[in-house]
């Protein structure tokens, strides 16, 4: 405890914490979107462009933080304007993430600084400077209010698109802006697990969530509940020990979720909203 | 329309309206691209009524419903809905898709679907004010769904989703109801509680209904009007005027028999060589020039 404390006086500890924070309220909210919308795929693009993105702005001595973004919000337009359609998204997104890794092994190769590769690879969320501190909690702040904005449209959209079309909901430009702010999520969330680690804080905070609770509302507070435990928890326990980040958070998503898979059901059970789909017994 | 003139021995009486019509159709023509789904539609539909689309698959009945709702734009002619142009999230029109299920585990209940055609479209993080949760709750209570309203909807059966695709249409007090094959995937049972269900808010709110529905037995009760769509062509007027095999077999330019057994209306064809059901899913005749 003491050591804890000890390690908190500094201010790279301090920045790493204010910064999980930031990240995980966003990637929670985001999270039971990605998870109802099947965006998992999309996801991972984002998160290896703006790897390619980030390497590119270290080459030019400019943020990583800030060539992250740009690269995913890249993708992100480029995924939105050429195929929305399902049937071709899939495609397209896969087609964009495979030459924008290509390039990233470029910038990397003509920077040949590997150490910082596997800071974003695997993330680092403790040399968060102020600056980059700073980024980050703007682009918290306009994301979070951007989805609360949207939040009942985009729910409407998400589980009813026929039905929301219909009724008026914009459902094309929400599905174009809800890309963008998953973009900045991703960007986000790359700070603390890295981009080969981006699902553990942008699908398992959902998919727990789903398993807890069929209440709309309850379900995106747990899944930012889970996202923000990953995370703090996930800071606090590596600077006790030598062991990353990442590792802790994943560690931690997964628990919350096996505890969900398997305690919610029998949670339910007790509630008597077990699964209604077993054969009559005759 | 005078009162008399809207009795018949099938359906209601309409209640006397001088409001405008539910909908106009004036040589109305709807297209994408290229191919033509119908032309020159014209057709009038006072306030009130309930107006069968009816059609093999592909004919254009999704897209009549959407030109309603000012989803596709008319290629040609004109279309008004209640009084004026269609246009995108009219709060006067509800819409019940076609049954499609949930997935078992979308975190949603059947008070929350209901909930989304209150307040879905609005922007904002939204909480339901005491208001808008007593009319969630009397859509529950109309369409008896309150037992298994707090469910997970993905546990539900079909004819008890579709009974909140209901309650979420007619919360929002709709002058005018759209239904898209709301039929279709449920058995026997459930499609005459979900026409009645419809049938009877349109009689006691005196509600104007279109129902795209491949078979007419269903509402032949309830259906003063039926429009039937085929090939680019269609028909429009009572059950009685356009299910005949005259005008059947005019609107296919094949030989089609209807046929009246026990109440109930059979349409066969021998283009097929083997006949066709109007009773069973997606049997009316293809029509022959589609073959080609």
């Amino acid at each position: 405890m003491d050591q804890l404390l000890h390690m908190l006086s500094y201010s790279f500890a301090q920045n790493a914490l204010i910064a999980g924070v930031l990240v995980a309220v966003v990637a929670g909210l985001v999270s039971r979107f990605v998870v109802a919308r099947n965006m998992s795929f999309a996801v991972h693009a984002l998160a290896e462009v703006g790897f390619t993105g980030s390497t590119g702005f270290i080459l030019l001595g400019l943020s990583p933080v800030l060539g992250l973004l740009s690269g995913s919000l890249l993708t992100a337009l480029f995924i939105g304007g050429l195929g929305l359609r399902i049937r071709e998204r899939d495609a397209v997104v896969g087609v964009v993430m495979a030459f924008g890794l290509g390039l990233g092994v470029l910038f990397i190769t003509l920077y040949a600084r590997y150490s910082t590769a596997i800071a974003i690879l695997f993330g680092a969320i403790t040399t968060v400077s102020r600056g980059d501190l700073m980024l980050l909690a703007a682009v918290a702040i306009v994301t979070i209010v951007g989805l609360g904005v949207m939040y009942r449209p985009l729910t409407f959209a998400t589980v009813d698109p026929i039905v929301a079309e219909a009724r008026g909901v914009p459902v094309r430009f929400i599905s174009i802006v809800f890309l963008l702010m998953l973009a900045a999520a991703v960007a986000e969330a790359v700070q603390v697990v890295g981009v080969l680690l981006i699902l553990t804080l942008l699908i398992t905070p959902g998919a727990t969530a789903e398993r807890l609770t069929s209440h709309p509302g309850f379900a995106t507070a747990a899944s930012i509940g889970v996202a923000l435990l990953a995370t703090v928890g996930g800071i606090l326990l590596a600077l006790l020990t030598t062991v990353p980040v990442s590792f802790y958070v994943t560690t931690i998503a997964f628990v919350c979720y096996l505890a969900a898979r398997f305690g919610g059901p029998a949670a339910e059970r007790l509630r008597g909203l077990g699964p209604t789909s077993q054969p009559p017994a005759d | 329309m005078s009162t008399d003139g809207a009795r018949r021995h099938d359906g209601p009486a309409l209640p006397a309206t001088d409001a405008e019509p539910a909908m106009c159709f004036d040589r109305a023509t709807l297209a994408y691209g290229d191919r033509v789904v119908w032309s020159e539609l014209s057709m009038t539909v006072p306030q009130g009524e309930f107006l069968a689309v009816l059609g093999p698959n592909g004919s254009g009945k999704t897209s009549l419903l959407r030109a309603l709702l000012g989803l596709a734009p008319l290629a040609g002619g004109s279309l008004d809905v209640l009084g004026g142009p269609p246009h995108r999230g009219n709060p006067d029109i509800g819409y019940v898709p076609q049954h499609g299920g949930f997935d078992r585990d979308v975190p949603l209940r059947g008070r929350d679907l209901v909930a989304l055609g209150v307040d879905g479209h609005r922007w904002g993080f939204g909480r339901l004010s005491r208001e808008d949760r007593a009319k969630v709750d009397s859509a529950l209570e109309d369409v008896e769904a309150r037992p298994y309203a707090d469910v997970p909807i993905g546990r539900l059966s079909g004819g008890e989703q579709q009974r909140l695709r209901i309650a979420q249409a007619l919360v929002g007090n709709p002058k005018l109801l759209l239904c898209d094959e709301p039929l279709a995937s449920l058995d026997m049972r459930y499609q005459q509680e979900i026409t009645d269900l419809i049938g009877g808010w349109s009689r006691e709110k005196g509600g104007t209904v279109v129902f795209v529905t491949h078979d007419v037995n269903p509402v032949l009760g309830f259906a003063h009007r039926v429009v039937f769509v085929v090939n680019g062509r269609w028909a429009a007027g009572s059950p009685d005027d356009v299910l005949t095999s005259e005008t059947m077999s005019g609107l296919y330019d094949a030989p089609v028999e209807v046929l009246r057994v026990r109440g109930r209306i059979v349409v066969v064809g021998e283009s097929s060589g083997a006949g066709f059901d109007i009773d069973e899913p997606h049997h009316f005749p293809e029509p022959v020039g589609a073959h080609h």
